[in-house]
């Protein structure tokens, strides 16, 4: 089968002169890419990177929280070279807030001299004049859209915007591209990498999974962990990582209300070095229990399966 | 590849996938940028081109499995995939046979008699030892055939998912004892601290589930060889869970289930208290709004309305609770409180030929899996025979509690209307839709099956707003939905 190479198409499309370079070569590529960025990827989340970039499409990053989902865009722009424009979502965000917005005063100063000079500019130059680029104030969005220079652009979060307000976002996601209804389209000059994260609070709408590449990050498994461990933590031994990982992995074998995250790990990893660790003991472990789970009851439940103590 | 691909896809879409045509082309398009020899990069494109849901992968993963088994490998060890083709009687050829051969020089001995094997069970038991102990996954995959073609005694050509399969192969492997005999070893090893002992065991956990999935694995590309990808991949096929028909799961199923209701009712919760916020408006108020409009010449600018009436329904339900409809009951019930913010009150009654009040356990513990939990251990509901006896349990619940029945009370009765030939006392649901301002009945058959037997369902009927038949956790999310 002929396939056309879908960033040549989109390049076509937005009416780019050359195609711009893809931003990897293979999956490894984003491996070692990322991980001189610190960041230790799974295959499949190299492979998924990997295929945004080439097959142009946004990814949306699904998971418990603390995985490393913004990491991984924070990562891939700075492996790229690309600055990272972030969208954090929020309920009740609406366009003026995602896309753009007309500054409104500005516009009005420009009524008014007019007006003082006395030129009498007749309405149509002045509504020609006034709801020019000048007077635009773009939001992340269009920001993305009209940067020049490569651009990652982080939608984090995208769960908590109501179900009316995805919609805005699928002109982008699709076509890379914004219209404003005054200005007409404004097009994608360059093709941005695009991450959405969710935690899955609500299901988002089969027209934006449609749009998206999808990736799954959980929890890693103990080897992947001792290693984000040692490359993020700053004077932890092998030897520790590995038991940290593995005391981890058997916490989140437990049924709680919530398993320990990957950024809860890193924080007790610190602490155990701050505290001058080198090993494990079931007390100390017990005491600082606390940074890894958020509950009560949750602790409690902890120190009965995992150090061997009855709740006093 | 191509034309695997779009099998493939049918069978996604068949278990119930939503796969769409862009998807379709990504799939595509994403197969023609990577490298096709390895299995599990294809599968990483795959998953992130095709299944936009977590939920969806078992689904996913189980198809694959069967649709990309043999032909990834088989490109690299094309050495007789024919004769699996041809004669699937000699179940003995490993379709791996390649990578299988280079391993154990042992495999030559091909066995001329069905399934003769090239290792004894104790030279197996070995292998199996080292592989678990130093275990690389190629070992274990060898281990795998070994076992496979010594124990599973797979029989070509009947349309089975292999299930039964990998029961067997494992029971004769002693999977038990081998587990003990890894928390054994392992014991001397590990430091004393608490939590290491516990790393340990879950390690040997670990290990067993990777030999699990080993032998599956094996099972399954030989049923592929066997059968053909699209023939097995329709015995395999997995509903997804939350399509699992409650009343006939498996124990395997029942798990699936558990895991998706919480965050199918925590979904549920948000959105919910999303469209409550949203609908803060009451219905406009008349008189302030004109006096408003005084200040406007009469002319109604600015509109007021009338502070929102929370009409939160309060909710009673009443279960059956007998063995036939239990695990319905307690998704109902988990369900239900799990949205509990969402009603002003929520009452539970649980029976089944005697009635028991259980809304201090939903009380007392913040998590709704918990109480339910604890029915079945604290309810008293055997006044009798223990046989469900909906006549006997509906009049108690009337004599008892009719009087905290009004017009905000919103009854659901849960149970399949099966009444052991009782008297059904169906004046009794008459006296609730009264005073009630509504009577549901949620029913975990099929709407086929009701009033077949002992089923009395229709002499209930007339009184009841509405009976709905709920069999999934879908359906249970769509009705529990617009009660709110």
């Amino acid at each position: 089968m002929t396939t056309i190479d879908p960033r040549f198409e989109l390049a076509q499309r937005l009416g780019l002169a050359e195609v711009p370079a893809p931003q990897f070569a293979d999956a490894a590529e984003v491996i070692t890419r990322l991980r001189e960025q610190d960041y230790l990827s799974s295959p499949e989340i190299a492979s998924a990177t990997f295929l945004a970039d080439r097959l142009a499409k946004p990814v949306l990053v699904e998971g418990p929280a603390g995985t490393g989902k913004t990491a991984l865009a924070q990562a891939v722009a700075r492996a790229t070279g690309a600055e990272l424009i972030r969208l954090q979502c929020y309920e009740g965000l609406d366009e003026s807030k995602a896309l753009y917005e007309w500054n409104y005063r500005k516009q009005l100063l420009r009524i008014q001299a007019g007006r003082e000079s006395g030129d009498a500019a007749t309405w149509a130059a002045l509504e020609d004049d006034i709801f020019a680029e000048d007077f635009l104030l773009p939001r992340p969005l269009l920001e993305a859209i009209r940067a020049t220079h490569p651009v990652v652009l982080l939608i984090d979060e995208v769960d908590r915007v109501e179900l009316e307000t995805e919609a805005l976002l699928l002109e982008i996601l699709s076509e890379y591209q914004v219209s404003i209804p005054e200005l007409g389209t404004v097009r994608a000059t360059q093709i941005p990498m695009v991450f959405l994260t969710s935690n899955a609070t609500r299901e988002l709408s089969e027209a934006l999974k449609r749009r998206c590449l999808y990736l799954h990050i959980g929890y890693p498994d103990v080897e992947r962990e001792r290693d984000i461990i040692l490359s993020r933590v700053p004077g932890v031994t092998t030897a520790l990582a590995e038991q940290i990982a593995r005391v981890v992995r058997s916490l989140r074998d437990l049924d709680l209300k919530k398993h320990p995250s990957v950024s809860e790990t890193l924080d007790w990893a610190r602490t155990l070095v701050i505290l001058g660790q080198s090993d494990i003991g079931d007390e100390e472990a017990a005491a600082t229990l606390h940074i890894l789970l958020k509950y009560q009851s949750d602790i409690e439940t902890a120190q009965k399966e995992l150090f061997g103590r009855r709740s006093s | 590849m191509n034309e695997i691909l779009s099998d493939f896809i049918g069978e996604l879409r068949a278990a119930g996938l939503p796969v769409s045509m862009t998807e379709h082309v990504d799939a595509a398009r994403a197969a023609t940028m990577i490298d096709l020899v390895d299995r599990e990069t294809l599968r990483a494109a795959l998953s992130a081109t095709l299944v936009k849901d977590h939920d969806h992968r078992p689904v996913f993963d189980s198809a694959f499995e069967v649709f990309f088994a043999r032909r990834a490998v088989g490109a690299a060890a094309s050495d007789d995939p024919a004769t699996d083709e041809v004669d699937p009687g000699e179940t003995t050829r490993p379709p791996r046979g390649g990578a299988g051969a280079q391993g154990q020089g042992g495999r030559s001995g091909r066995g001329g008699s069905g399934s003769m094997s090239s290792v004894s069970p104790e030279q197996l038991q070995e292998m199996l030892w080292n592989a678990m102990m130093n275990g690389s996954p190629d070992d274990l995959r060898e281990v795998a055939q070994h076992a496979v073609e010594l124990y599973a005694d797979i029989e070509p050509g009947r349309r089975v998912g292999g299930t039964y399969y990998l029961y067997r192969t494992l029971r004769n492997l002693d999977v038990e004892g081998l587990r003990q005999k890894l928390a054994a070893a392992s014991a001397g090893s590990t430091p004393d601290a608490a939590w290491a002992q516990r790393a340990a065991q879950v390690d040997v956990e670990v290990k067993v589930r990777e030999l699990q999935a080993a032998i599956e694995k094996e099972i399954r590309e030989r049923l592929v060889a066997d059968r053909g990808a699209q023939s097995l991949a329709k015995s395999v096929r997995k509903p997804l869970p939350e399509d699992i028909d409650v009343m006939h799961a498996t124990r395997d199923e029942m798990l699936q289930l558990e895991k998706a209701l919480r965050p199918l009712a925590r979904k549920l919760a948000t959105r919910l208290a999303r469209r409550r916020r949203r609908r803060r408006r009451g219905p406009v108020d008349l008189r302030h709004t004109v006096r408003r409009s005084l200040s406007t010449g009469g002319v109604p600018i600015d509109l007021r309305f009338k502070p929102p009436h929370p009409a939160k329904p309060e909710i009673i339900v009443i279960a059956d609770i007998s063995g036939s409809v239990a695990s319905f009951a307690r998704f109902t019930l988990h369900m239900v409180y799990a949205i509990a913010s969402q009603f002003s009150k929520v009452r539970s009654f649980v029976f089944i030929d005697g009635l028991d009040e259980v809304t201090r356990l939903f009380d007392e513990s913040d998590d709704p899996g918990e109480a339910v939990a604890r029915i079945n251990a604290e309810a008293d509901v055997i006044a009798f025979d223990g046989h469900s006896d909906y006549g006997r349990a509906l009049t108690d619940f009337v004599k008892r509690f009719g009087r905290d029945i009004n017009r905000r009370s919103v009854v659901i009765i849960l149970g399949d209307a099966r009444n052991n030939y009782h008297q059904a006392h169906p004046e009794t649901v008459r006296f609730l839709k009264e005073k009630a301002r509504a009577v549901y009945w949620l029913n975990p058959e099929p709407t086929t099956y009701w009033n077949s037997g002992d089923s009395v369902i229709a002499q209930y009927a007339p009184y009841l707003t509405k009976i709905v038949e709920c069999r999934s956790l879908r359906q249970l999310e769509a009705f529990v939905g617009d009660l709110a």
